[in-house]
């Protein structure tokens, strides 16, 4: 199935729309000038992943334009930067040799993809390059596009005019929605982030402040609460977050909230008993609503590295995790460990955060990020 | 779990066994593990090849190859390297001539600078220090509300000029105050900022130019990846620090992020964090920092986590109960709860030298203490006091209780019964248990 998807160089350049040049130029006014020094950089070392989260960014940051001009935009940004970068790696050795290989796996490990996941995507490359009788280089490309495809699980959708948010959230029920995550990854930021979202979607949130932990936790989503308008259900200090979640379920259903967000104290996946806490966090939501929660989702601090992966199992154990939310994405993080992840758990990346600003939590697609990884490489 | 890294590079060596001379190859090999280990820790890549020509030089000239277990040898040359990078214990603060001292807390979001803040606080507080906070992280919600909270529950003064004032003004109006209220150290807590994010790079630049701290702290998280380096190199080129605090150490991040930033930024380690509460931090240990990143077992680690985990005043009852033989079901209860509450077996377990990888492949039982714990449940006041009345139509209703079968039961009483005349031997005439120590062996 894959192959019918990247296989083809033909359908990839169909799918993104053709813009009128001239649109795409005034598009474009400050990408060409800035990128065109970094284009004839030979380093190669350094953001495998940047580039193509640096355009996801530029198209997720895109407001009212359509994804589709936006995914063309993104694609020059990348051409001039990060695909010349991988793209003239497998250039420049010309032949697949051991240093190639290893090239390549700096430029992985580098970006955090990970020891385990470097190997597994160069052996399965070394592999194609067995089968296939390859003696150059150059068509790995379009085969470690296939094979980090497969890896985040990208199903060939095409990305909508208008952005989805991801979430099982339907009509005519509460839905809640959980955050969970280490200390410091960005809960409460993501998810005022998401309550701006949903609120402008046209739902009616409520948060619940159950990080009873942390001082001035409470505080800081009671903040977000007046600034978003939204009612935030919070009890004191030190109480047990199961009874705020308690309470903030009756609260929604009463005052007929459709979603209901529960930003978590941040826990670390190893403390056993603060897990439990989740646990009965959790048990309490299931109790008052079946088949709540309906999304949990795990904030992961984008410049974390291999302890990510640690994070994602445990919390999945415990809470069935639903999605990722990719936080401070923007700066130089590198978000790597997204790859290692998906490599072992099938949990998908929903939103990515990308700066301060409440607007700044986006829907994250597979193929923008993708395509500016490996689109159109020799076009 | 890891394979431990003596047997990895011990396992490439017997390979070439018998082979006589080692080539240089042969070495690669072994230091090609070393590598993987250290960048499965978030060492950063630039720092790992670096660190691996060290070893590479120091390792050939002492011809270890020579040895019967040159694995055990490399490891060894590889952790003193390591432990040479990170410096020695170096918590020591600079202080001022003249009071007060300035301490300038910098780093990214969600570090842990405004909780390190208050850590810090109170470790100079309980060393006779005077310490005032400044809040200046005017841009998160409820940020200076948290140092205030913090403040208050340690009984440190707090400045603050709410969220309109200029980071500067609020620096500049505190150490007003320090100097009016004789506070001997000032800490400044800065809000958190990209080390790409230029304007607010300058504005701790300015801050950091018109207050000439004593010590620019560098928060940095445990768990942080490749990025490190660049978030070292950064902060020490714009602003400049003097040292750093590494925080969330009492997650499992294997921590390389501290040898990334001690080489890039050649700042020393001063204090980790290791806990949620405010005592919770402490000097940094190079030579246990090396066996972390390693991914060796840590025994000091396992003693320090049974020490919080175990509460002092339950021990002692423990320990008169068990002199005075009323050691019961419901005290064993008690101690599998605690244990529970260290983390899970495998993680214990892995802990322990050579034990990481020879349970590799053991099926650790995680449910079998929860399974105990629902059969002590089951039971009766009277029962769980006098253990020897459970007959067979007692055992049968506890089993139907807790789901399990009659024979659990039966394995149940018969453990309990061995760790009580364990305990007995243990509990000679005058015993004395330190604090937290284990006053017995684990039930497993």
């Amino acid at each position: 199935m894959l192959k019918k998807l990247f296989g083809k160089k033909g359908s990839t350049e169909a799918e993104v729309p053709a813009v009128p040049s001239a649109e795409e130029q005034t598009a474009v006014p400050d990408a060409p000038s800035e990128e065109a020094p970094e284009g004839e950089e030979p380093k190669l070392k350094k953001g495998f992943l940047r580039g193509a989260w640096e355009a996801t960014k530029k198209l997720a940051l895109t407001p009212v334009d359509p994804w589709f001009e936006a995914v063309a935009k993104g694609l020059d940004k990348t051409r001039a930067g990060l695909v010349n970068k991988v793209a003239s790696l497998f250039k420049m050795h010309g032949k697949v040799d051991e240093a190639l290989w290893e090239e390549l796996e700096d430029i992985l490990i580098t970006s955090d993809v990970g020891t385990a996941a470097t190997e597994k995507i160069i052996d399965q490359l070394r592999e194609i390059v067995k089968e296939k009788k390859l003696t150059t280089a150059e068509p790995l490309l379009e085969e470690m596009r296939t094979i980090l495809g497969a890896v985040l699980n990208y199903d060939g959708a095409d990305v909508p005019e208008e952005p989805v948010d991801p979430l099982n959230v339907e009509p005519g029920r509460l839905n809640v929605i959980l955050m969970v995550g280490v200390n410091g990854t960005g809960k409460t930021t993501s998810t005022a982030k998401l309550t701006h979202r949903l609120k402008s979607k046209g739902h009616k949130v409520i948060l619940a402040a159950a990080d009873t932990f942390r001082a001035a936790a409470i505080d800081q989503l009671l903040v977000w609460g007046t600034r978003l308008g939204v009612d935030v259900i919070h009890q004191n200090e030190g109480s047990d977050p199961a009874a705020v979640v308690f309470d903030a379920v009756n609260a929604a259903k009463a005052r007929k909230a459709d979603v209901l967000i529960v930003d978590t104290a941040g826990r670390l996946h190893s403390k056993v008993n603060l897990m439990e806490e989740l646990r009965k966090i959790r048990r309490v939501l299931t109790r008052e609503i079946p088949d709540a929660p309906h999304e949990t989702l795990l904030v992961l601090d984008a410049t974390t590295g291999q302890n990510a992966v640690n994070q994602a199992r445990t919390f999945n154990e415990v809470a069935n995790l639903t999605g990722l939310v990719l936080a401070k994405l923007d700066g130089t993080a590198k978000g790597g460990i997204v790859v290692a992840i998906s490599q072992e758990f099938q949990i998908p990346v929903k939103y990515i955060g990308l700066g301060e600003k409440i607007e700044d939590l986006q829907v994250f697609h597979p193929k923008p990020f993708l395509s500016a990884l490996f689109g159109e490489t020799d076009g | 779990m890891f394979d431990s890294l003596t047997e990895r590079i011990q396992g490439v060596l017997n390979k070439l066994r018998g082979r006589g001379k080692l080539t240089e190859a042969d070495v690669n090999d072994a230091l090609r593990e070393v590598r993987r280990a250290l960048l499965e820790a978030d060492v950063s890549l630039a720092v790992v090849k670096e660190f691996i020509n060290q070893v590479k030089t120091r390792a050939i000239g002492e011809e270890l190859w020579k040895s019967l277990t040159p694995g055990q040898l490399v490891v060894k040359h590889v952790r003193d390297c390591l432990v040479e990078l990170m410096g020695g214990t170096q918590a020591d603060l600079e202080l001022a001539d003249s009071p007060p001292t300035v301490i300038l807390m910098v780093g990214l979001h969600g570090a842990g600078k405004t909780t390190s803040t208050g850590k810090l606080a109170l470790f100079m507080k309980n060393r006779g220090f005077k310490p005032l906070l400044a809040a200046t992280d005017i841009y998160r919600p409820a940020a200076i509300k948290q140092l205030e909270v913090l403040g208050n529950q340690l009984g440190i003064p707090v400045y603050q000029l709410g969220e309109n004032a200029s980071p500067l003004n609020i620096c500049r109006g505190a150490y007003k105050q320090a100097k009016e209220n004789g506070n001997d150290v000032l800490l400044i807590d800065t809000a958190g900022r990209l080390h790409v994010e230029k304007e607010l790079m300058d504005e701790l630049k300015i801050a950091k130019e018109e207050m000439k701290p004593q010590e620019v702290l560098l928060v940095v998280d445990a768990m942080t990846g490749q990025d490190a380096v660049n978030i070292a190199s950064q902060f020490s080129e714009q602003i400049g620090i003097t040292g750093v605090v590494m925080t969330k150490l009492d997650g499992d991040a294997r921590g390389g992020a501290a040898l990334s930033v001690r080489q890039v930024t050649g700042a020393p380690i001063k204090y980790i964090g290791i806990g949620e509460k405010s005592s919770a931090l402490e000097p940094f240990h190079p030579d246990r920092m090396a066996s972390r990143i390693l991914g060796m077992g840590d025994v000091m680690s396992l003693i320090e986590k049974a020490e919080q985990a175990i509460d002092e005043e339950q021990a002692q009852l423990l320990e008169k109960k068990i002199r005075e033989n009323q050691f019961d079901l419901d005290d064993f209860l008690k101690q599998m709860q605690q244990i529970r509450k260290l983390g899970s077996i495998t993680d214990l377990l892995s802990m322990l030298p050579g034990v990481g990888s020879a349970i590799k492949d053991l099926p650790v039982d995680e449910k079998a203490i929860s399974r105990m714990e629902a059969i002590i449940q089951s039971m009766t006041a009277q029962e769980r006091r006098r253990p020897e009345i459970l007959n067979a139509s007692r055992k049968k209703r506890v089993a139907k209780g807790s789901g399990n079968q009659v024979a659990e039961v039966n394995r149940l009483v018969k453990h309990f019964d061995m760790v009580k005349n364990m305990m007995k031997m243990f509990t000679g005439p005058k015993p004395k248990f330190k604090k937290g120590s284990l006053p017995f062996r684990l039930p497993f």
